[in-house]
């Protein structure tokens, strides 16, 4: 559907093929699929206190970014402009492997995400999202009496 | 599959590269490649790459474009799902005699970079008359 931010990365490649392996014989995907190849590129990670997404997302022009939050999902979506010139006699595209367009990728929260507590910055083309996990959901230790 | 986190973990931290199997992998940045008449653009795709970490070199006719992002990961982070296993790019291109490499200029912005090659004064395309005998 969208096109790789990596399309080359062979290690990626190699740890997807393993992975929808392991999906296979596990049957049960997560209903949304497993889009490993979608636009930006999405790496998801978390502490005890948040959850810390990346997204991939260079050149994306700042005032069509959209991060929303509702019911659980976390969906970015914006647009990337072409940065190709209108086709001429003068200018030749000799390679063409950016995405462009209009993206929208949703990923599922874990359900102790604060919806209350999320801040997203961009920076060199990446926008981090941390999701701050609700406090009462922290490990907490007991002290014992 | 426990292991496997470890070393994405490791390689998003971009000083901790040496000890996973990816140490000297990496990434192949996405490009366009647009020609005009005075010259080549490139755009390549960096997405996490600061000024300092961008390393662009020509020699004779090769143009590397090196780089390396950092994301300034959480010490505890564990990561559940990586699509950007990687934190350095490398991309090498062969470039022909009519272009300028003197006069190369690049811009960085938004993990984009832009690359302009012009051509060389004598290289550019010159409209010849065709004499009437």
């Amino acid at each position: 559907m969208y096109r790789s931010l990596f399309p080359r990365d062979m290690f990626a490649e190699m740890d997807r093929l393993q992975r929808e392996m392991q999906q296979a014989f596990d049957l049960s995907p997560t209903i949304r699929g497993f889009a490993r190849n979608g636009f930006p590129a999405l790496n998801v990670g978390g502490t005890p206190k948040a959850i810390e997404i990346y997204a991939f997302a260079p050149g994306v022009d700042p005032a069509t970014l959209e991060v929303q939050l509702e019911r659980g999902l976390l969906s970015v979506a914006g647009e990337r402009k072409s940065s190709l010139p209108a086709p001429d006699a003068k200018t030749a595209v000799h390679i063409n492997e950016r995405f462009e367009g209009r993206f929208h990728r949703v990923i599922t929260l874990p359900e102790d995400a604060d919806p209350e507590h999320v801040e997203a910055k961009l920076r060199d083309g990446v926008l981090r999202i941390t999701v701050q996990r609700r406090a009462s959901a922290q490990p907490r230790r007991i002290a014992i009496q | 599959m426990n292991n496997e986190v470890q070393t994405t973990r490791a390689t998003l931290r971009s000083d901790a590269g040496q000890s996973s199997r990816y140490s000297d992998a990496s990434l192949t940045p996405p490009v366009d490649v647009i020609e005009d008449v005075n010259g080549i653009t490139l755009y390549a795709d960096l997405p996490g790459v600061s000024r300092e970490k961008l390393n662009l070199n020509v020699e004779s006719d090769t143009l590397t474009i090196e780089a390396e992002a950092d994301l300034a990961v959480p010490e505890d982070l564990a990561s559940h799902h990586t699509e950007v296993g990687l934190a350095r790019f490398k991309r090498v291109f062969t470039l022909s005699k009519e272009l300028d490499t003197e006069k190369v200029t690049a811009e960085l912005a938004q993990g984009v970079l832009k690359l302009r090659i012009p051509k060389a004064e004598h290289a550019q395309a010159r409209r010849i008359e065709v004499q009437m005998g």
